[in-house]
C-alpha cells in the first residue's frame, strides 16, 4: 500500500462519509429540498407576471386623448392610476419612494399634435429594480397606446385611414438598465444553489470531526491528507449532480427557459465549478475551528458572491473596484459559463475562458487546503 | 531490532502559549513490557502520549517508537501502533460494524478481521447498534478491539478503564496480560492504584515533569515512607491530634483504622504512638500502598511548584 495515496484508503473514508451524510437525515433533507425551494421561491418571484401596479399620470392639459390612454393603460391590468393629475415633480418623487411603479407623461401639445398627424410621444418610466414587476406591463405598451388613440381619433372621424403607429412610445427603465429577466435568472440559480448547498456542506467536513473528537482518531490512523480531503468532498458530488438534474429540468419544464447550447459543454463547466466550490468549502474547514465558525465564514463569502458576481445586479453596471472583487469570486464566471451555454448557444471556444478561470480556482483551493491542512492536533 | 526498545524518549517538552505542559519528559519502555503512565489530572499524561504518537508535535526532545523517529516519521508509527484516546474518539453516527469496517478499509486489513473481532467482542448480535447508543463501558471494549484490530507492535492507551465495571477492567487486564506475553508492548495511563500494580514498571508524572519511574516495589521503596496503622473506635478523636503533630505527612482513615504516614520514620513512630495511647487504639507498623506514595508525591510537586 502506498504511503501518500491509496484507492483503497479513499474508497473506505468515502464511504464512510456517504454513510454519515445519510444518517444526518435532516441536512440530507436540506440539501436536497433548499434548493427545489429556492428554485420554486425565486423563479415564481421572478416568473410572476403582477398586475394592477400603481401609476401616476402626468399630462399638462387634461383632454379626451389622455382619458383614452388612461382607460386603454388601465384595461391591460397592469396599470392602475392612482396619480392620475400628478405634476413632473410630484410624479419623480412618487417613483422614486417606490409609491408608483410607473410614469406616464404625455406632452401639453400631445392632442394637438397627434391631430395634426405629427409623431407625438408619450414617455412612460418603469421602476425596473425589480425587473419582474417591469416587463409585463412594458412590453405590452405601445401597441395598447396606439390603438387607443387610433379608436379615439377613429370616432371623431378625424383622421384618415393611414394613422397606424403614429405615436412614438418612449420608455425608460430606471434603475436597471439592462433589465433581467428570468432566462438570466433561473441558469444563474443554478449557480447559487450548487455554491450554498457545496461550500456549506463541505466547510462543516472537518470542523464536525474537531468538534465531536473524533480527529484525534482519524489522525492517529495512517490516512493522508489527500485522501482525507477527497473522501470528505467526492460524496457531494452526487449530491450535486442531483441538483443539477432538478434545476434543469425545472428551468425547462416549468420557467421555459430555453436551452441553446450544448448540454455537455455546461455538464462540463457545472464539473469545474462544483470542484472548485467543494474544495473552497474543505478549505473554510481548515481555517475555522468550530462549525460555527465555519459557517460564519460561509455566509460571509456568500453575501458578496450573490451580489458583485452578476447574479443580482449586471456585472457591466458595477464600478470597477466591484467588478474586480467579482473577478475573484467563482460564481462570477460560472454564470458566465452557464448562460453562454443555456441562452446563446456558446462553443469551448467561447467559453474557454471562464472555464479556465474556474479550472484555476479549483486547483489554486486545493493546494490551499492541503497546505492548510493540520497533520496534528497542534 | 529487537534490542531496540519499543519507546525510548528523551527531553519531550510541549508548551501551550505560556505553559509548558510537558516539562523534559523521558520515558523508556522496553518491548513486550507493560507500563503504566500516572499522575494526577492535568499533569500532561495525555499530551505525552500524543507526542509519542505523532499526533503532537513536541517544541523540544527527540526520541523513537518501534524504531520510527517520532518527529519525521509520523505515518510509519501511526500504522503500528494502536493508540485508544481517552475520550470515545470513534464515529457514534456509525454502527458498531461499520466503525471496524472503516479501521479495517484504513488499514487494508481482510474482511475477516471485522469478522472475528466482532465474534471476540461478543458483538456480533449487536453489530447493527449504533455506537453512539452503547453504554460506556461497551465503548470501551469497542475502542480497545479497534486499536489492536491491525496487530500493532505497541499499544498505548489513554485511561482505558475508565468508566469500566470491576470484571470487565479484571477481563480487559488478562487480555493485556496475555498479549504482552505474546510480545506486545503496552504504555497504559490510568488513575487506578489496583491497575498500577498490574503493570511491570511505572512511571509517575506531576506538574510536566517525570517524577519517579521503575517497578511498584522501587518506587514505593524510594519514596521512604513510614505507614502507621492505627485501629480503634476512637480514631476521629486521634486524626485531630495527629494533624499538627510533629513528621506526620498524611493521615487517611480507612473504615475503623487510621494510616498514618510521613518521610521521618521515628517521627512519625513516636506520634503514632502518642496519638494510640491518648484514645486507646491498636497500632501497628504497615506496608506503605502505592496511593500513600502518589498522594505524598502530589503533595511535594505542589510545593515545587511554589
Ligand atoms: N490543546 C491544548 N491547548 C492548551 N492547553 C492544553 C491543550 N491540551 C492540553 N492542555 C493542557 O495541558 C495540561 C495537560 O493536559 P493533559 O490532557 O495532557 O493531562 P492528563 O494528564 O492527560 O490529565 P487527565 O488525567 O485529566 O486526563 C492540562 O492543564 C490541559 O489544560
Ligand atoms: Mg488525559
Amino acid at each position: 500500500m502506498s504511503t501518500f495515496f491509496s484507492w483503497q484508503r479513499l474508497r473506505t473514508i468515502i464511504r464512510k462519509e456517504s454513510i454519515q451524510m445519510r444518517r444526518d437525515r435532516i441536512t440530507f433533507a436540506m440539501m436536497l429540498g433548499v434548493p427545489l425551494m429556492q428554485l420554486m421561491l425565486f423563479g415564481f418571484a421572478i416568473n410572476n407576471d403582477p398586475k394592477d401596479l400603481p401609476a401616476a399620470l402626468v399630462v399638462p392639459v387634461q383632454d379626451r386623448y389622455s382619458r383614452a390612454m388612461v382607460t386603454a393603460l388601465e384595461l391591460t391590468g397592469y396599470y392602475r392610476f392612482t396619480h392620475p393629475a400628478a405634476t413632473a415633480a410630484e410624479a419623480e418623487a412618487l417613483i422614486a419612494a417606490g409609491d408608483v411603479s410607473f410614469v406616464v407623461t404625455m406632452p401639453s401639445d400631445f392632442g394637438r399634435r397627434f391631430e395634426r398627424g405629427e409623431h407625438p410621444q408619450i414617455l412612460i418610466e418603469a421602476d425596473a429594480t425589480d425587473p419582474a414587476v417591469a416587463s409585463g406591463a412594458i412590453n405590452t405598451i405601445g401597441t395598447v397606446a396606439n390603438e387607443a388613440l387610433l379608436r379615439e381619433a377613429r370616432t371623431e372621424a378625424a383622421m384618415a385611414e393611414n394613422q397606424a403607429t403614429k405615436v412614438d412610445v418612449v420608455i425608460h427603465r430606471r434603475y436597471n438598465p439592462e433589465g433581467l429577466t428570468q432566462y438570466n435568472i433561473v441558469p444563474g440559480l443554478l449557480g447559487v444553489i450548487l455554491q450554498m448547498t457545496m461550500v456549506m456542506m463541505t466547510a462543516m467536513a472537518l470542523t464536525r470531526e474537531t468538534e465531536r473528537g473524533t480527529m484525534e482518531n482519524l489522525l492517529s490512523m495512517p490516512v493522508t491528507p489527500i485522501e482525507i480531503m477527497l473522501g470528505k468532498v467526492l460524496p457531494f458530488f452526487v449530491v450535486g449532480a442531483v441538483q443539477v438534474v432538478v434545476v434543469l429540468v425545472a428551468a425547462r419544464l416549468i420557467f421555459g427557459v430555453p436551452f441553446a447550447g450544448s448540454i455537455w459543454l455546461l455538464l462540463l463547466g457545472v464539473f469545474v465549478f462544483v470542484m472548485a466550490l467543494v474544495v473552497l468549502g474543505y478549505v473554510f474547514s481548515t481555517l475555522a475551528r468550530t462549525q460555527m465558525q465555519a459557517m460564519q465564514l460561509t455566509f460571509f463569502y456568500f453575501l458578496p458572491s450573490i451580489l458583485l458576481s452578476g447574479f443580482m445586479f449586471p456585472f457591466s453596471g458595477m464600478p470597477t473596484w466591484a467588478r474586480w472583487i467579482g473577478e475573484t469570486l467563482p460564481l462570477t464566471h460560472f454564470l458566465r459559463l452557464i448562460r453562454g451555454v443555456m441562452l446563446k448557444g456558446a462553443d469551448l471556444a467561447a467559453i474557454a475562458s471562464p472555464l479556465l478561470a474556474l479550472t484555476g480556482f479549483a486547483i489554486g483551493f486545493t493546494l490551499l487546503a492541503l497546505s492548510r491542512f493540520r497533520q496534528t492536533l497542534d | 531490532m529487537t534490542g531496540e526498545p519499543a519507546i525510548a524518549v528523551t527531553g519531550l517538552v510541549k508548551r501551550f502559549g505560556e505553559r509548558t505542559v510537558v516539562d523534559h519528559v523521558s520515558i523508556e519502555v522496553a518491548r513486550g513490557e507493560i507500563v503504566g503512565f500516572l499522575g494526577p489530572n492535568g499533569s500532561g499524561k495525555t499530551t505525552t502520549i500524543r507526542m509519542m504518537c505523532g499526533l503532537l508535535t513536541p517544541d523540544e526532545g527527540e526520541g523513537r517508537v518501534l524504531g520510527h523517529d517520532i518527529l519525521h516519521d509520523q505515518r510509519a508509527i501511526k500504522r503500528e501502533v494502536g493508540y485508544m484516546t481517552q475520550r470515545f474518539s470513534f464515529y457514534e453516527d456509525l454502527t458498531i460494524e461499520e466503525n471496524l469496517q472503516f479501521v479495517a478499509g484504513v488499514f487494508d486489513l481482510p474482511r475477516e478481521a471485522v469478522a472475528s473481532t466482532l465474534a471476540d467482542l461478543g458483538l456480533t448480535s449487536r453489530k447493527g447498534q449504533l455506537a453512539g447508543s452503547l453504554s460506556g463501558g461497551w465503548k470501551q471494549r469497542l475502542a480497545l478491539a479497534a486499536c489492536i484490530m491491525h496487530r500493532p507492535k505497541l499499544l498505548m492507551l489513554d485511561e482505558p478503564t475508565a468508566g469500566v465495571d470491576p470484571k470487565a477492567r479484571r477481563e480487559f487486564w488478562d487480555e493485556i496480560h496475555q498479549r504482552a506475553a505474546e510480545g506486545l508492548t503496552v504504555l497504559v495511563s490510568t488513575h487506578y492504584m489496583d491497575e498500577a500494580e498490574r503493570c511491570h514498571r511505572i512511571n509517575y508524572i506531576s506538574y510536566g515533569k517525570l517524577i519517579t519511574q521503575g517497578t511498584v516495589a522501587e518506587v514505593v521503596r524510594d519514596a521512604g515512607l513510614t505507614t502507621m496503622v492505627l485501629e480503634g473506635p476512637r480514631i476521629a478523636e486521634a486524626q485531630r491530634m495527629l494533624r499538627s503533630m510533629h513528621g506526620v505527612e498524611q493521615v487517611a482513615p480507612y473504615g475503623n483504622s487510621l494510616h498514618v504516614i510521613g518521610r521521618d520514620g521515628p517521627a512519625v513512630r513516636k506520634a503514632a504512638q502518642t496519638a494510640a495511647e491518648a484514645t486507646q487504639s491498636k497500632l501497628l507498623e504497615a506496608e506503605t500502598s502505592l496511593e500513600d506514595v502518589f498522594i505524598q508525591l502530589m503533595g511535594a510537586s505542589q510545593d515545587n511548584m511554589q
